[in-house]
């Protein structure tokens, strides 16, 4: 645990520190993309009260100076895949957005979307010393949740503390300085594959950077794309990938639950690739340009051409009706969405108050996809923008963006994490200084 | 021959075409390199030598170098001296006549002389102060005032020293002014009849005093011969008929004062007398003729047995 927790610790002061000298980059390391964006932070006041703009959960802090994508090269189901070639795509989105910037950026917050995230609610419980709690009995009460097996070469990747309860007063948010016996947490703890962390970790430093946070994809994306009462009321988040499809369930603004369906539109991409027998590029064309999820009288009289360049005639010449085209899209997106289902149904979304369901990512850009959605997730879907970000180009507000921007948003502003709280002296090893420290301290 | 269903050239096309597919373009990925220099040209330390420091190094070095040559030092040197002596030869700057104001001819002469200029010269190479100093270096210059007027001429504005007294000294007559400064000499006192003589050593110093008391000595002023300074300490007025006022050391004109006061009252001056001694303020002492001194012992019945001593 002290492991885990001082590199996440080192990283959160990392994170201080760039925000100190004001430049600090965002990296998405998608299957299909990979994007960066460099924020510059100014601080809180330069914008005055008259221009209508409020603190705004410290997103007036920063804007964005620059942006850049790229085509991902060897990352599948949002895991690096190949080293170098990801390597070299981030060098690409890195540089293209220094570039921009025209700054040299040495710190880089990541997110990814792929390496088996797992949620595990914990609960912990905690007899006050006197009745006031203090930030000591907070890491006391944090300290004794008991965490469940995680399993070989897993790691912690969030732990944040979702509520608080002071003896039967449950729904704190902050129980710093109440009165009470017995303080109890709820604690949301997501794991991941320890290698994939370790490979991100890899290709980052060899591009000469150092990382200053990592973050799911899938917590990020319901950050940016659920609105303020979503997050507070209860809402899913389904960012559609590329090759993952990350899910995450915020109640209380507090992320509950997250997981991913290993499956995503590189995955109906390959489908019509197969299906027409075309090179998966002009699968991908095909897809983008023509596709869609629900056929009417119309599309049998649209032509599509395939083209091709075998030489043969016949091959070339190929068309056809964007009917067909439907044909092979729909059953994948159902596919996926039907695996969202499950994942929603075994994570117990029933049970919420409210019900809303938001699609982001790539892959919601689909047309007719909210209609398909509506028949298989619920009646409340929407589909999700991120928010708007100070400086963002037009072409990077899309809903593909929606984990980049919940990122800029995760930097500026994070929440509480476990490793935020001071280690109860307890747990340091035996013969530690802090310890000396705790002993003197309680008995002078 | 064409079919029946065949579409006409003008006929509804495909609705949509999709571009024939293009070769996927090159991996546009920097190499390690690359990355690594343009992070290092971002890096602020970098740029702002690459901006001032670089250039500033660059000229520095090429100046350094050119000027390692002997030769081209000593063009550069020669240049500059070519230069610097065109813009001072410019006629702008020429001086050619000197105007002397404020002075009697025959000092406007002398002052001429001292000059030492051979004009026309430069107005850089005239050193203003060393030829002030060279005139005011002139017995009868007070102080000279030297500019260049435009137009070239050399303006030279002189007060004259004025000359208050005449002091008599072993060595001959002198014209001294008020501060004591030798004028000019003076041939016979007959051509200064208007100035009073002063004698003595250290007369000179104290020239003002003696004016003092030449205007507080009112009815007694036609009877002065001069003044004389005593040991450096005192003031002693001699009269005609031989007579000698001895003045004290401090408030020399209050005592003369004194001294017309009794005299208006008793007619000392006029009477036999020698000396009229001052130095002391209880009292004047008067010292009478031998043959006064007599006639008013007679008077009294005192009989002395005079002799020589």
């Amino acid at each position: 645990m002290t492991d885990l927790y001082t590199s996440q610790r080192t990283m959160r002061n990392m994170r201080r520190a760039a925000i100190q000298r004001g430049v600090i980059a965002i990296l998405d390391v998608g299957t299909s993309k990979i994007a960066c964006l460099i924020l510059r932070f100014d601080g809180p006041d330069r914008l005055r009260e008259q221009d209508g703009v409020g603190p705004m959960a410290g997103q007036s802090q920063f804007r964005v100076i620059g942006a850049a994508t790229t085509r991902s090269r060897g990352v599948r189901f949002g895991e690096i895949a190949v080293m170098n070639e990801t390597e070299r795509a981030i060098r690409t989105a890195v540089q293209a957005a220094q570039k921009m910037a025209n700054v040299r950026v040495d710190h880089v917050i990541a997110c990814f979307s792929g390496a088996e995230p797992r949620s595990y609610g914990l609960a912990g419980e905690w007899d006050l010393q006197d009745s006031v709690v203090t930030e000591e009995d907070v890491s006391h009460v944090l300290a004794s949740c008991d965490v469940p097996d995680l399993g070989q070469g897993r790691e912690v990747l969030h732990a944040q503390p979702v509520n608080f309860a002071l003896d039967h007063r449950s729904g704190l948010g902050d129980p710093r300085g109440q009165i009470g016996h017995r303080l109890a947490v709820d604690m949301h703890l997501l794991s991941v594959e320890g290698d994939v962390v370790q490979n991100l970790l890899y290709c980052i430093k060899r591009c000469d950077l150092e990382l200053a946070g990592i973050a799911s994809s899938a917590y990020v994306s319901g950050v940016s794309s659920l609105v303020e009462d979503e997050q507070e009321l209860g809402a899913a988040c389904i960012d559609m990938g590329g090759g993952a499809t990350g899910l995450s369930i915020f109640m209380k603004k507090h992320m509950i639950y997250a997981d991913s369906v290993r499956m995503g539109g590189d995955h109906v991409t390959s489908d019509i690739s197969k299906g027409l027998q075309v090179p998966l590029a002009v699968a991908e064309r095909i897809k983008t340009r023509h596709g869609g999820l629900y056929a009417t009288g119309m599309d049998d009289r649209e032509m599509i051409d395939i083209g091709g360049d075998s030489g043969d005639w016949e091959k070339d010449r190929r068309q056809i009706s964007r009917t067909e085209l439907i044909g092979i899209m729909r059953p994948r997106v159902e596919e996926i969405l039907e695996e969202v289902r499950a994942t929603l149904d075994a994570a117990g979304f029933d049970s919420l108050p409210s019900q809303q369901i938001v699609l982001t990512g790539g892959g919601s850009q689909i047309p007719g996809l909210d209609g398909l959605a509506t028949r298989i997730l619920g009646q409340r879907v929407r589909l999700g923008r991120p928010l708007r970000v100070q400086g963002l180009p037009q072409a990077a507000t899309g809903a593909a963006f929606a984990s980049a921007v919940g990122l800029c948003l995760f930097a500026a502003h994070p929440q509480d994490e476990w490793w935020d709280f001071e280690i109860p002296a307890e747990r340091y090893p035996a013969r530690s200084l802090r310890r000396a420290v705790k002993w003197f301290r309680d008995n002078w | 021959m064409q079919p029946l269903n065949a579409l006409r050239p003008n006929g509804p096309a495909p609705l949509r075409q999709v571009q024939p597919a293009r070769a996927v373009r090159r991996d546009p990925a920097p190499s390690k390199w690359a990355y690594r220099l343009q992070r290092m040209m971002l890096t602020p330390h970098v740029r702002v030598f690459l901006r001032t420091g670089l250039p500033t190094l660059v000229l520095l070095g090429g100046a350094a170098l050119w000027l390692a040559s002997d030769g081209n030092r000593q063009s550069l040197v020669t240049m500059l001296t070519d230069l610097r002596e065109d813009f001072e030869a410019r006629p702008e700057f020429s001086v050619s006549l000197a105007s002397i104001e404020g002075a009697s001819d025959d000092l406007a002469e002398a002052v001429r002389a001292r000059l030492g200029l051979d004009l026309p010269m430069s107005s850089f190479d005239i050193d203003l102060d060393a030829v002030r100093g060279r005139i005011e270096s002139l017995d009868a210059v007070k102080s000279a005032d030297l500019r260049v007027r435009p137009g070239g001429v050399l303006q030279v504005v002189i007060t004259e020293r004025v000359p208050v007294a005449v002091w008599r000294t072993e060595g001959g007559l002198t014209l001294v002014d008020d501060d004591g400064r030798r004028v000019a000499g003076l041939v016979s006192r007959g051509d200064r009849p208007d100035l009073p003589l002063i004698a003595g050593e250290g007369a000179d110093l104290f020239t003002f005093e003696a004016l003092d008391l030449i205007a507080a000595a009112g009815p007694l002023s036609p009877r002065i011969r001069g003044l004389v300074r005593m040991g450096e300490r005192r003031w002693d007025v001699v009269l005609d008929r031989d007579q000698r006022v001895m003045l004290p050391e401090k408030n020399p004109v209050q005592a003369l004062e004194r001294l017309l006061a009794l005299d208006q009252v008793q007619d000392i001056m006029n009477r036999d007398i020698l000396t009229v001694d001052l130095r002391s303020d209880h009292r004047p002492t008067l010292r009478l003729t031998p043959y006064a001194l007599r006639e008013m012992r007679r008077d009294q019945g005192i009989e002395t047995v005079e002799n020589e001593l």
